[in-house]
């Protein structure tokens, strides 16, 4: 029962700040038609950027600063390269997105070297917030929660209330019309992916001395985000959501639960014979093959139902 | 009889909103039968439902009596329905030649064979030519078809929809954006071509629906309120009302 | 004037003499060690190109193919060599090939359900999947030492036993012969041809009768096939099969960064990219530590400026010269040339004293820039360098500007005179 409900809200967490992630990457979809490769890059920058700031000027400052200047980054990206890329089409202008990845990954390396730096949580934030049954929920985790949730409860808030979030609604399908109604839409573009980018360092920032901060970071993440996106439906936030969790939650439940496949198939009456061509796959527990397991749900998804959990119907 | 293209009570709503409301026609082969409305009453919507395109909420569409809806457009187009759009759809980067050659391939058999040679395929090329100089763009055999003008790229369209052979022909706006002599032109063109097949085509203009059809559908508010010959549909009151306005308009669209 | 069969007669002429002499040119080991390398290679970006530039699918994932080809041939020469089974060395990159085939059918069936964007990432998933899986099963795929062989097993096949690298490079030159030909025919065929239609207007291929899902399918079976023959020469070459590294998603963004630089929108681009591959890896990875970074600024200004890669570059102005006008650009050439040079020379020694100051700290702070010590712990260098990038930029931005504009002149020269010959037809 406690490994139950820890892991949930560990999985909850994990899921929620993918979901950070993954909110911005499929606005930034829907209203520029760009699929952000180096969504995850600022993602890193967001961490990096706050254990720099986090050593000279403390981390709750770092947690406002660390965001805006990676979000001062992405609008710059946005104004001088993506806008020059956007005429070619859809492919140059992942092209590019990739482009910025590998250019950050670089400079990412070059400053601050190949291996994990010591971004640790400052003391507010270390230690159990509860303690469940014994296991212990750290503080960090349901911070990350709340910083979820808040700026969730924020970007709803913007694009539903504010006259900026309506334009931005309306020129998520109608670019052109807004244009013709006076509205600067590059600059709202420009708004879009600079503000995309700062959630993914927000997401960052507050993950980044929970897990691990390294190079590697950006491109795991990365390619799960992707899944996520993929499985929940292209375009849909509620999707989104759905599949962060659900993918957060399964993959931390598995990576706790040491039974092989093998004993799991005894469970169900199968017997594995040694000798077996597959024996070496199914002596191997369940979470040694939990990284696979997103990937494994995105093939699923796109052999069942291919446009997703909530994803409308496209050609 | 067997109808070439019959809707039964089609239905298409897009989540709350109704677009199509129990459309009902019923084509005979070899008719030509213009399809005139206001705008936003469904025409293109129609067209959609019937090809493949979109999905119908409720309805039947029968092709030769064979029901269609719900099938691929792919699976369509081989029961011998083609299209034309009303934004140009054409192969923008590869030549006129080109476009009309990949237009015939199904149509000969020769389907996915990576084992051939498009240059040896005789019978495909020969047809395309003839599709070329059918639609009078023989001196542009080469072009690629983004260069093209746009009443040329128009005419390339007709050619690419008619190319397989489809017996069922809809045309979706086909002179949409042209002059007047270029009109005319085009619709000397759409004749020549689909002589013996049926014709179905949206349009707006009623020197050319008057000219060109057989029978008219009045479509308004996604139902067919009239379907009959020319004469008339423009004595019909209701269709006077919805969409003719005046009888003195109607007599001065007829005198074009 | 050269009739185009007479043209293409002799441009594949041409190819084969270069494949054949290459080596006898460039004799060193070294450079024979290169040029094996960008016979397969070659190989592979040709069948990456035929799904990015032929059907618009662009691909996170391709080392899959690549990489299971490779693990084919290993798998097969290690096989053969227990068993003492007579199969020739020359016939292995078919093994690689059926595997980079059969894998393409179940995982391709997935991949092409969808298109554009969604299949980018559905390529990346799978890659990711697939070297998870194959990391996971060491006893399957070798984990972390790899699966070693010896390319010279069995009899020497007419005294030849494929142990010199001149050799191998002849067999892997065939076979890039062999592979070019043969994906150059594919385009000329119903399918290749429907492939471009599909990835023009899948909407009007549907609508002239053809599914297009198929269509991507079956091009993406003949893409695994010969990327599975590129990846089996590779193994065969470095006699060496390792899961984490040729299956990976960093080969995988390395295929797909040197195509497009080579060129996605005509055929012999990915030649071309092939080259600059080993080039950079072999070479300009040797000159500096921040070669990595020149890439991704090369690449990401190529996006910019030039999203048809080297290869548009170089047919632009083969049809500018045809029309006879390139002479006159030879000024605005020089100036463009000579402004860049300026900016490289600005920027290049920035770049190269921070990576210095960063990696090479211990070796004290002085580096050699083309033969010029350059102190990076005084300032001097460091505002001369980007004094000299500024005045670059602006020049650049000029010459730029120029070069542009009297390009522009001259394409409307060449229309204008289209025009006229049109109408007087």
């Amino acid at each position: 029962m406690e490994f139950f409900s820890i892991s949930l809200l560990n999985g909850l967490s994990y899921g929620l700040m993918l979901f950070m992630l993954s909110s911005g990457l499929t606005l930034i979809f829907s209203m520029m038609g760009v699929l952000n490769f180096a969504h995850a890059s600022f993602y890193m920058l967001g961490a990096y950027f706050a254990y720099a700031l986090s050593t000279s000027i403390g981390y709750w400052p770092a947690l406002f600063i660390a965001p805006l200047a990676a979000g001062l980054l992405g609008a710059l990206f946005e104004q001088v390269c993506l806008r020059r890329v956007h005429r070619f089409g859809n492919v140059p202008e992942l092209l590019i997105t990739f482009g910025l990845s590998y250019l950050v990954l670089e400079v990412v390396q070059l400053v601050w070297g190949r291996n994990v730096v010591p971004y640790g949580l400052p003391e507010q934030l270390q230690g159990p917030l509860f303690t469940l049954y014994g296991t212990q929920f750290p503080k960090s985790r349901a911070f990350i929660m709340l910083v979820a949730v808040l700026m969730l409860g924020g970007i709803w808030l913007v694009l539903t209330r504010t006259r900026i979030g309506l334009i931005i609604q309306a020129a998520l399908t109608h670019p052109d019309t807004v244009q013709a109604l006076g509205h600067n839409v590059p600059r709202v573009f420009m708004l879009v992916f600079g503000g995309g980018a700062a959630l993914a360092a927000l997401a960052g920032v507050v993950a980044g001395n929970t897990y691990v901060t390294e190079p590697a970071m950006a491109y795991a993440v990365g390619s799960i985000i992707f899944v996520v996106v993929v499985v929940g439906g292209m375009g849909s936030l509620a999707g989104a959501f759905l599949a962060s969790l659900l993918i957060g939650v399964v993959q931390t439940f598995a990576v706790a639960i040491d039974t092989s496949l093998a004993d799991l198939l005894r469970v169900i009456g199968v017997q594995v014979a040694s000798g077996n061509p597959l024996e070496q796959a199914l002596r191997l527990t369940v979470s040694q093959i939990a990284p696979m397991l997103p990937y494994l749900f995105m093939v699923l998804i796109l052999i069942f139902r291919p446009r997703g959990l909530m994803g409308t119907r496209e050609d | 009889m067997t109808y070439a293209l019959e809707l039964k009570n089609l239905c298409k709503s897009f989540g709350r909103t109704e677009i199509i409301r129990g459309a009902n026609l019923a084509v005979r082969p070899g008719e030509r039968v213009a399809i005139i409305g206001p705008n936003g009453a469904g025409k293109s919507t129609l067209f959609n439902l019937v090809s493949g395109r979109l999905q119908p909420t409720s309805g039947e569409v029968h092709l030769n009596a064979q029901r269609i809806d719900g099938k691929k457009p792919h699976e369509i187009n081989r029961l011998g329905l083609s299209r034309s759009f009303q934004i140009t759809n054409i192969f923008p980067h590869l030549s006129v030649f080109e476009n009309l050659r990949c237009a015939v391939l199904w149509s000969l058999g020769y389907r996915y064979t990576f084992l051939r040679f498009l240059s040896g395929l005789h019978d495909a090329n020969a047809r395309a030519d003839q599709l070329l100089a059918q639609v009078g763009l023989a001196a542009k055999r080469d072009v690629q078809a983004v260069n093209l003008t746009y009443a040329e790229q128009r005419a390339l369209e007709i050619g690419v929809t008619i190319a397989g052979g489809a017996q069922v022909i809809l045309l979706d706006e086909p002179t949409a954006g042209m002059s007047t002599t270029e009109t005319a032109h085009f619709i000397r063109l759409i004749r020549e071509v689909t002589e013996g097949k049926t014709l179905l085509t949206v349009e707006h203009d009623m020197g050319v629906v008057f000219g060109l059809a057989d029978r008219i559908a009045v479509v308004v508010y996604g139902e067919v309120i009239a379907f009959d010959t020319p004469e008339a549909i423009r004595a019909n009151p209701r269709v006077q009302e919805a969409y003719l306005g005046s009888p003195v308009a109607a007599a001065q669209g007829g005198a074009h | 004037m050269v009739s185009s069969s007479r043209r293409k007669w002799l441009a594949w002429g041409g190819y084969a003499a270069v494949l054949i002499a290459a080596p006898l040119v460039f004799r060193s080991s070294l450079a024979v060690n290169m040029l094996s390398q960008m016979g397969f290679l070659i190989v592979i970006c040709l069948s990456y190109n035929l799904l990015l530039g032929q059907g618009g699918m662009l691909s996170f994932g391709h080392a899959v193919y690549t990489g299971l080809g490779g693990y084919a041939a290993v798998a097969a020469i290690s096989y053969v060599d227990a068993h003492g089974i007579a199969v020739p060395l020359v016939l292995m990159p078919l093994a690689g090939g059926l595997m980079g085939a059969l894998i393409a059918v179940p995982l391709g069936y997935v991949s092409t359900r969808k298109a554009g964007l969604t299949f980018a990432m559905i390529s990346l998933g799978i890659g990711e999947l697939v070297v998870a899986f194959a990391i996971m099963l060491p006893d399957l795929f070798g984990g972390d030492g790899g699966i070693s062989i010896n390319r010279t097993y069995g009899k020497p096949l007419a005294g030849i036993s494929f142990g010199p690298q001149l050799q191998l490079y002849y067999l892997i030159a065939a076979w890039c012969f062999v592979c070019t030909a043969l994906m150059y025919a594919f385009t000329a065929t119903p399918l290749g041809r429907m492939l471009n239609a599909v990835r023009d207007n899948p909407e009007r291929a549907q609508f002239v009768g053809y599914n297009t899902q198929l269509v991507r399918w079956y091009s993406f079976i003949i893409a695994g096939f010969f990327a599975g023959i590129g990846g089996a020469l590779g193994t065969i070459n470095f006699e060496i099969f390792n899961a984490a590294d040729s299956l990976s998603g960093l080969r995988s963004g390395a295929y797909l960064l040197f195509t497009f630089l080579g060129g996605v929108t005509f055929f012999f681009g990915p030649i071309i990219g092939a080259v600059l591959m080993v080039l950079a890896m072999v070479l300009l990875s040797e000159l500096t530590a921040a070669w990595l970074l020149y890439l991704g600024l090369v690449f990401v200004l190529m996006i910019m400026y030039a999203p048809g890669g080297i290869a548009s570059l170089v047919m632009m102005n083969v049809q500018m010269a045809r029309t006879g006008r390139l002479g006159r650009f030879a000024g605005p050439y020089g100036a463009l040339a000579l402004a860049c040079a300026l900016l490289f020379l600005g920027v290049a020694p920035l770049i190269e004293m921070v990576y210095h100051l960063q990696l090479n700290v211990g070796a004290g702070s002085t580096i050699t820039f083309f033969g010029m010590p350059l102190d990076a712990a005084t300032a001097g260098p460091w505002v001369g360098s980007a004094v000299v990038a500024l005045l670059g930029a602006l020049a650049v931005h000029r010459a730029g500007r120029r070069f542009a504009l009297a390009w522009g002149r001259a394409q409307e020269e060449i229309q204008a005179e289209l025009q006229r010959a049109g109408a007087a037809a």
